[in-house]
């Protein structure tokens, strides 16, 4: 019993972990479409942040710096496809993918020509990470029976952005549903026709949209590779950008909702990595690859049978033209 | 004293000359009424007078002094309110919250809505403009929706109100009770400047109205002093002649059979809730409701756009839709079924295509248009030419692309395309929307014409007035239901209203 609940606490644990960028890039997914731009570039972006961090950690080696820059590239580019979405009235779809395709092979190309390592970043000293935090008393109170041991493993231990990106929950809620702000970016994405006609710029409100979430996915990037990992690796996001407009959706573009589908996400994750080479009650051991299909395949289970009825913002995806 | 003044005012967009030299004075504390065909130039007026546009010459005052607006938000400052024809709502607000948007008093939500709400509570009460202001947008039918919209004109300091074709969408019961609010903002002193096409409005509501043609003003008369046949001649320049020559025609067969239907739309939400009726040769069946009472479910069903979820269509002797099983449009077409669409530009026509090419959509398999195996531009040329000549389209060219041409044009066009083929049975959605006052009278005689040579005619109009000249009987829409049936003899505007609204039911033979 201990032993299992032992078990959970762990895996609860390296969820929160994984959860983190998850959580980042898919409130970044949030705040865009909330204003009616569909942002499939969450994954270019966190991915240019990753490598961004990365780098600047190698060469200065201070984490940050390297989260500055990280969040720098990311709103670089998201300003792109701000411009490309907002000004030209682009497609958006093929404006974000290409961002991720660009991304991707600049990233790993930029790595080799600066760091030689077969576009890799150099392993990080703990100097120049986010280094897991040990909350005050996590030792003293392990011992109180349940919740000592959940404080002091499942809370207790995480790096600096995993505790931000947590926070950020709330304050995204809030400032969507307790601000003007909020309720200017949540009409724009319903009705960028109406919020015009208070007088209200749709374009302004929607590059900060953009911004917002480009500082967004600029933590999430460089919490992945600069606090879970120790540096850049090609294609380290995989597809977690995808699965983050996923947890939107699941989360019906509710914060703590999809704050809820990324830990379910990042449970499903820290799920597969348990239980690769251990044997299962009936059917003894699977092999890896469909362990590791494990949270895909809960993403697809879930869009497909438990959303139902999608409530997108009714403007998302659709550029804003005053036709007068 | 003027609340707003246009001056001599002009403004061109590219090649069109949108307002040319006008003049517009509206007294303050006076119900003052635009009327004026589309595209004679009115949207662009009330456009400058919002400031959404600068005008290239003239000047705007507002009580007597000088203005010029960068953008909406001047003029909402100078107290001028607009509700526009497309309400500015946000659906998944409440109402408060969409009042209160872009005018915050604060930067938190709960100050600004908590100050809202006093200021509010005090307008409904001056103004009698009862809503509830936690209600949620999506959930509230129009007529409210639009009072929503005057609150919210009234909240942000309104003197002066311009509605833009307010009661489009309105019953009759609604429209009343509208004007009542109107005549409630004149007696406390405020402005109010009202666009409309609909010329009994007019008559039964303004102080004073001005005309519009062909981009100015062509007229200013005191209301009191004009009568709706003085002003229909002065919007379009030239006498026209609203009757209709309605033969007795003899009772003929049954065309169409519309069997207990039931119909969803788009989203799951039931549309028709068990329709039934029919419709027989030489008559014209009018369908009266209020848009988006199940009136466009029911033309796609029967022109083989959509399945019905129950029920059936029988066309002719043959059973064409059936539960979850769409009519064949191509078929129907073959076999004499008409049908001017509700929509015109999504699926009458092709606004790019050339008008030539728009006349045989729909036909473009037919023999007489090809040589060989080949269409024959000549021949799609001449028929369209004929088309053109025969319903008095202008220009009559056939190689312009139909965007090009005024709505009372293409829908002339269209109505041409469709009754060239002389089908048995001709559906017929929103005849006359967009389309000038020239252009209805000529449209009405034609289905007229239609139908006193034995044609059958289903039309869906939500023109009050359109349904009582054109209709042999009239059956109501609500819900989804027939909510009413009669002959227009037998019925008065208020009983058709009662009907729309669901609230009456009153069987005529």
């Amino acid at each position: 019993m201990s032993d299992l609940f032992f078990t959970l606490l762990l895996l609860c644990d390296s969820a929160l972990r994984l959860a983190a960028p998850l959580v980042l890039a898919a409130l970044a997914g949030l705040y865009a479409e909330r204003s009616g731009v569909v942002d499939i570039g969450l994954e270019g972006k966190m991915l240019g942040a990753a490598f961004a961090a990365a780098a600047t950690a190698a060469v200065t080696g201070s984490p940050w710096l390297a989260l500055l820059a990280g969040i720098m590239t990311s709103i670089g580019l998201a300003l792109v496809h701000g411009f490309v979405a907002i000004s030209q009235r682009g497609e958006q779809i093929v404006s974000g993918m290409a961002i991720n395709i660009a991304v991707a092979g600049l990233a790993p190309t930029l790595a080799n020509a600066w760091f030689h390592l077969n576009g890799q970043t150099p392993i990080l000293e703990d100097g120049a990470r986010f280094t897991s935090i040990n909350l005050p008393f996590a030792n003293a109170l392990s011992d109180v029976p349940v919740l000592g041991p959940i404080y002091a493993e499942v809370i207790s231990g995480h790096n600096l952005l995993t505790y931000l990106a947590v926070a950020l929950v709330p304050l995204g809620a809030w400032g969507l549903f307790k601000t003007r702000f909020g309720l200017r970016l949540r009409a724009v994405g319903e009705n960028p026709g109406a919020v015009d006609a208070a007088g209200i710029s749709v374009h302004r409100l929607r590059y900060i949209a953009m911004t917002i979430a480009g500082i967004l996915c600029g933590i999430a990037g460089t919490a992945l590779s600069i606090g879970l990992s120790a540096g850049f690796v090609r294609d380290m996001t995989a597809g977690k950008g995808y699965l983050a407009l996923a947890a939107v959706i699941f989360g019906r573009w509710y914060p703590v909702p999809t704050f809820l589908a990324c830990l379910l996400f990042a449970f499903a994750d820290a799920l597969q990595g348990q239980l690769q080479g251990t044997p299962l009650p009936f059917v003894g051991e699977v092999p890896v690859q469909f362990i590791m299909m494990l949270p895909y395949i809960v993403t697809v289970v879930v869009l497909a049978g438990f959303v139902g009825k999608i409530d997108a913002p009714k403007a998302s995806g659709i550029p804003f033209t005053r036709d007068r | 004293m003027y609340a707003i003044e246009a001056l001599s005012i002009s403004k061109r967009f590219g090649a069109v000359q949108a307002n040319r030299d006008v003049t517009l004075q509206v007294a303050k504390g006076t119900i003052h009424g635009l009327v004026g065909e589309n595209g004679a130039g009115k949207s662009t007026l009330m456009n400058m007078l919002y400031g959404f546009h600068a005008p290239d010459h003239g000047t705007i005052k507002v009580d007597g002094k000088e203005v010029s607006f960068k953008g909406p938000v001047e003029a909402i400052r100078k107290g001028l309110g607009m509700v526009h024809q497309h309400f500015m709502l946000v659906d998944t607000f409440t109402v408060i919250e969409n009042i209160v948007l872009g005018f915050e008093s604060d930067r938190r939500m709960a100050p600004t809505l908590a100050s809202a709400r006093d200021k509010l509570l005090k307008i409904e009460e001056t103004y009698g403009l009862a809503v509830d202001l936690d209600a949620l947008v999506a959930d509230l039918p129009v007529g409210t929706l639009q009072r929503v919209e005057i609150l919210k004109a009234l909240y942000r300091g309104a003197e002066t109100l311009i509605l833009d074709e307010p009661t489009g969408v309105l019953t009759p019961q609604e429209t009343a009770a509208l004007f009542e609010v109107i005549k409630t903002l004149r007696g406390e002193g405020k402005t109010v400047l009202l666009i409309t096409h609909k010329l009994g409005e007019i008559m039964g509501i303004t102080d004073n109205v001005s005309v519009m043609r062909a981009g100015t003003i062509t007229k200013t008369f005191k209301t009191s002093l004009t009568n709706e046949n003085e002003l229909a001649e002065e919007m379009v320049g030239r006498t026209i002649i609203r009757e209709v020559n309605k033969e007795l025609t003899e009772a003929h067969r049954r065309i169409l059979r519309v069997d207990n239907l039931y119909a969803e739309d788009d989203t799951g939400k039931t549309r028709l809730n068990g329709v039934s009726f029919d419709v027989h040769g030489g008559e014209i069946l009018g369908i009266a409701g209020v848009s988006g009472n199940g009136q466009s479910e029911l033309l796609e069903i029967i022109t083989g756009m959509r399945a019905p979820s129950g029920g059936s269509v029988i066309y002719t002797d043959l059973k064409v839709a059936k539960k979850n099983r769409a009519a064949d449009a191509e078929k129907l077409r073959g076999n004499g079924m008409g049908h001017v669409a509700e929509d015109r530009h999504r699926f009458g026509m092709v606004g790019p295509m050339t008008a030539a090419e728009n006349t045989i959509l729909g036909y473009q398999g037919r023999e007489s248009f090809y040589q060989g195996i080949f269409l024959d531009p000549g021949k799609v040329r001449a028929h369209c030419q004929s088309l053109m000549d025969d319903f008095d389209v202008r220009p009559p060219t056939p190689d312009l692309p139909l965007k090009n041409f005024s709505g009372g044009n293409q829908q002339k066009l269209v109505m041409a395309r469709e009754m060239a083929q002389e089908p048995d049975l001709l559906i017929v959605g929103q005849p006359t929307r967009g389309v000038d006052i020239g252009a209805i009278a000529f449209i009405h005689s034609r289905l007229v014409e239609m139908r006193n040579k034995g044609r059958a005619i289903l039309m869906v109009s939500s023109e009050l007035e359109e349904i009582m000249t054109l209709s042999d009987r009239i059956i109501v829409l609500c819900d989804g239901r027939i909510t009413g049936t009669g002959r227009p003899e037998d019925l008065t505007e208020t009983d058709i209203g009662l009907m729309m609204a669901g609230r009456y039911e009153k069987e005529a033979s």
